[in-house]
């Protein structure tokens, strides 16, 4: 594009926003897809309501999707510079995500008194001078969608779907996108419609010509050009946190050479590792849809004792549930891989939306001593690697493994560079002799303290287990002081081990820094983004991020001693300051923590690092 | 399919090296000698054996057995079981559970399992009482009844496990009794040989917190006129002469007297094999003093097992299904290539 009037930037944030039934959803993927094939670097992510279908036109119905596009994108974005708006109710609840002078396009249409009234406006913002700071595009959506589509269309209610198609247009004019993308899904999601096809596509291009002739174009449409990436060779895909745990999931069966089995039930926002995994039986992969949460669990249990690599999915309220069967696989000291993607609590808290506050009732919601392995990923495309990775210490190590997830990764999306199956390590679980004269079900190796997996049908190998504690060695139920005492430190003796065996924590950024940023899990894009700006602005600041939670890094608390001041950040109250502050005794942590269901923003983070750094 | 032992087995094939520690009289002791004895008749290899339980009294019993066996939580061993079976369907899955972990903590799983017939069998201890904890009243326990939470007497309404069996449209479900090992180990025999959710409930005597709950049907005077064992394809015939029956009359069982105008002929042949649950559940719900009470296996149904229909979609799948490798689905669907 050599056109003067286009401006050329290195980022661009498009928010999407209307009524949960607008289709906000699909104009989102298909801009982030298409902006993804033109060689820009993505990241997605959805805000949608606990509510399916919420009463029309209210704030409740709302449902939002922001794509972030540019030349390396870590995050979904911070605020947007494009936000489009379907009715009154979405620009009342979405305002607050556009920058000061974002371009705001409405479909002047809906902004009826009634919608107006229903948003909870007094009056029609758009008549007054609330909007000032922004440069609004009042579009007759509505009115050109049916336009465009009458021949096609005679009902209304047909021609309004296309809606979402319009604004979809309008954006791809504003980034000089093509139609291609857009064209091919319809194509092919459509393809015994080919009304629903015709008219489809006939709206982007309405949307796009109106871009292009009508004087808004002018006046007060920008147009904008977003840097391509530079991104590794390679083969890439956009790819869900949710569908990367799953896949990874399944990589790890593979490279175990054990059959996946799931049980699970669903909750929000962790379904679809359930719903993906339910396809993918030509893989050997065994989803059992169990009656609750705790069937779940124990149905893993079960085919863990009986050597399948078993997971189960959920969320927090279901992680509460399964808390005792939990135990169960910590005393009987069977692999068992535990997703957790956590979401807003406590209770039913906020579904929808993404928090790091499971993380004390991973690391603690049992009853006893009975710790677990703990991980987190900390991109959407890592769960991949995250959900392999929880599974091979599980099988490995003969211990319950959670992964803590969120719903920013779950849901969200980011470009994945497809890795070769052949580049993952093999996994050796560590499996018993058949007819080993000398087994015994607790029989530990003497380094990390392991015990074998002996599987029901093996010769030679027929013993008890359950939740009663276990002699040493024997396994027989034992009720004898002493020996529990020694169950207990064998138990977390185990954990501790394994960190010698784990890759040493990193740490990027300046050296000689007078400030740490330490976070954990799905914060990472938002804290890298604002270290990185922190450090272009002369600022001294390193950063180390957590993926390994449960056994630490094992220099960490090295790490930790080496640095003036650290400020460890997590969107909850505290709970990895506390747990590092247990563990590290003396030395003096910041904190930064929000609670709002929502990710950091780089522009938050830099205030409060600023802050620290001029104390 | 569960594959048979190429030896000839025997009891001391199952015989565990712990100690037996339920208490003296206990019904316990019964249940584990009939299936000590049964395992080697139903001659499956020992190592393809596992019993899973749940906590109470009874859910020592994997201990006691020399097979594979996971002693789980108060009130899933059903879910666990589930899990077994659907990893390794070559296994033969016993769940023994009381009647806590069948019909209260574990109600749902007990329901589900039998719901979505899992080829596993389950016996059901029923002594109507908590033991392990000393005393409490049990969904199973006799209304008006005082137990250690029930000081005034249970006001709960009595629970039929069968009914539920039935209610969920159970597969297979039977009746025995600790004490009479024979019937007790043909019901097993044939437990083993159901595909699908095989359930016994088993009339156990807690001879501490409960004894002689069973007593009206169990005791040795009172037990021939109490006790109709029902065969498929025979007259309903009970009572110290065999001269008692049930007969059809409008929607209801009636017990009449052989002689007297009623022959043997006149007398309803048990069928246990109708889907049909309704007779099923008007045998299941027969108590004394007016009925009998009826043992021997009262249904099995012939359907396809949640295992077999499972196993079909994997097997298609996997021979048909167009990702045969995580290679493969990782370059499926939408890719690019960034050069």
């Amino acid at each position: 594009m050599a056109d003067k009037n286009v401006i050329r930037k290195e980022d661009a944030v498009v928010r999407f926003a209307g009524d949960s039934g607008d289709g906000m959803q699909l104009s989102g993927t298909l801009f982030s897809d298409t902006s993804a094939l033109d060689g820009n670097d993505i990241a997605t992510f959805p805000d949608y309501p606990a509510e399916i279908r919420a009463p029309h036109n209210t704030i409740a119905g709302v449902s939002g999707f922001q794509v972030h596009i540019g030349k390396k994108i870590y995050s979904s974005g911070d605020k947007a510079d494009v936000l489009v708006c379907m009715n009154p109710a979405s620009l009342k609840s979405n305002l607050k995500w556009a920058r000061v002078g974002a371009t705001i396009i409405v479909d002047l249409d809906t902004f009826t008194e009634d919608a107006i009234a229903k948003a909870g406006y007094e009056s029609s913002p758009l008549d007054d001078d609330s909007l000032s700071n922004y440069n609004v595009v009042k579009a007759p959506i509505t009115t050109l969608t049916v336009e465009a589509v009458k021949d096609i269309f005679t009902d209304r209610k047909s021609a309004l779907r296309c809606r979402n198609m319009f604004a979809l247009g309008m954006i791809f004019f504003i980034f000089g996108k093509t139609t291609n993308h857009a064209d091919d899904y319809l194509q092919t999601k459509f393809k015994n419609k080919p009304e629903v096809i015709e008219a489809n596509q006939k709206v982007i291009r309405a949307g796009f010509n109106y871009c292009e002739n009508v004087d808004v174009q002018e006046t007060t449409l920008p147009r904008v050009d977003v840097e391509t990436a530079e991104m590794p060779k390679g083969k890439y895909r956009n790819i869900t946190g949710n569908i990367a745990t799953a896949w990874g999931l399944l990589a790890a069966a593979e490279k175990a050479h054990l059959p996946l089995f799931l049980g699970s039930y669903p909750i929000t926002p962790a379904t679809d590792i359930m719903v993906e995994l339910a396809k993918r039986k030509s893989l050997g992969a065994k989803v059992f849809q169990a009656e609750d949460e705790i069937a779940g669990i124990c149905s893993a249990i079960g085919a863990s004792f009986a050597g399948n690599m078993a997971c189960t999915s959920t969320s927090g309220p279901g992680l509460s549930l399964k808390s005792e069967a939990l135990g169960l696989a910590v005393m009987a000291e069977l692999p068992l891989v535990v997703i957790d993607v956590q979401r807003g609590g406590p209770s039913t808290g906020l579904p929808t939306k993404t928090e790091q506050a499971d993380l004390n009732q991973a690391l603690f919601g049992r009853n006893g001593e009975a710790p677990c392995i703990v991980v987190a990923p900390s991109s959407s495309a890592n769960c991949f690697n995250w959900a392999f990775e929880a599974a091979r210490l599980a099988l490995e190590t003969m211990t319950p493994t959670i992964m803590l997830s969120d719903a920013y990764l779950g849901n969200g999306s980011q470009l994945f560079r497809i890795p070769k199956m052949s580049d993952f390590p093999e996994i050796h679980p560590p499996f018993a002799t058949p007819n080993d004269p000398e087994y015994q079900p607790y029989r530990r190796d003497p380094k990390t303290l392991v015990r074998q997996w002996a599987i029901p049908g093996m010769d030679g190998l027929r013993h008890r287990i359950g939740g009663l504690e276990k002699t040493d060695g024997k396994g027989a139920v034992s009720t004898d002081n002493l020996n529990h005492e020694k169950m207990v430190h064998y138990r977390k003796e185990k954990i501790d081990r394994l960190a010698d065996r784990l890759p040493l924590q990193e740490v990027s950024g300046d050296e000689d820094a007078d400030l740490l940023v330490v976070g954990w899990g799905g914060t990472a894009g938002a804290l890298k983004n604002a270290v990185s700006e922190l450090r272009q602005e002369g600022k001294k600041v390193a950063y180390t991020h957590f993926h390994y939670i449960s056994p630490l890094p094992k220099n960490t608390g090295d790490i930790l001693k080496k640095y003036k001041k650290i400020v460890v950040c997590e969107l909850n109250m505290g709970q990895f300051v506390n747990y590092l502050r247990m563990n590290f005794q003396g030395i003096l942590f910041h904190q930064y923590n929000k609670v709002q269901g929502l990710p950091f923003e780089v522009s938050e983070l830099k205030e409060q690092f600023n802050k620290i750094l001029g104390e | 399919m569960v594959a048979h032992s190429n030896v000839t087995l025997t009891k001391a094939d199952f015989a565990s090296d712990q100690m037996v520690k339920w208490c003296p009289g206990c019904g316990d002791h019964g249940i584990l000698a009939a299936v000590h004895n049964v395992f080697p008749k139903i001659n499956y290899r020992k190592e393809d054996y596992c019993i899973v339980s749940g906590i109470g009294c009874s859910s020592r019993f994997p201990y006691y057995v020399n097979t594979y066996g996971f002693h789980g939580i108060h009130g899933r061993p059903a879910a666990i079981a589930t899990g077994v079976k659907m990893a390794n369907p070559k296994l033969s899955v016993w769940i023994t559970a009381g009647d806590g972990d069948s019909t209260a903590i574990g109600g749902n799983h007990f329901m589900h399992i039998i719901r979505r017939n899992m080829d596993v069998n389950l016996i059901m201890f029923n002594n109507r009482i908590y033991g392990l904890t000393k005393g409490q009243y049990s969904p199973t326990t006799k209304q008006g009844q005082v137990t250690k939470t029930s000081p005034f007497g249970v006001i709960d309404y009595q629970l039929n496990p069968g009914e539920l069996v039935l209610g969920v449209r159970g597969t297979f479900f039977a009746r025995a009794i600790d004490t009479q090992s024979a019937s007790l180990q043909t019901v097993c025999e044939r437990m083993a040989a159901h595909d699908g959710t095989a359930v016994v409930e088993v009339l156990q005597n807690c001879v501490i917190f409960n004894n002689g709950t069973h007593q009206d049907v169990t005791d040795k005077d009172l037990r021939e006129d109490r006790q109709l064992w029902v065969e498929h394809g025979k007259p309903m015939i009970f009572g110290k002469n065999r001269d008692k029956g049930l007969v059809m009359i409008g929607r209801s069982l009636k017990v009449v007297k052989i002689g007297e105008g009623i022959t043997e002929k006149d007398i309803l042949v048990h069928d246990e094999t109708t889907e049909d649950t309704g007779i099923h559940t008007m045998l299941a719900q027969m108590r004394p003093p007016e009925y009998p009470m009826v043992f021997g296996v009262i249904r099995a149904v012939k359907k396809p097992t949640y295992n077999q229909m499972f196993e079909a979609q994997q097997e298609e799948q996997m021979a048909h299904g167009a990702i045969r490798s995580v290679d493969e689905l990782l370059n499926s669907g939408e890719t690019w290539e960034i050069k």
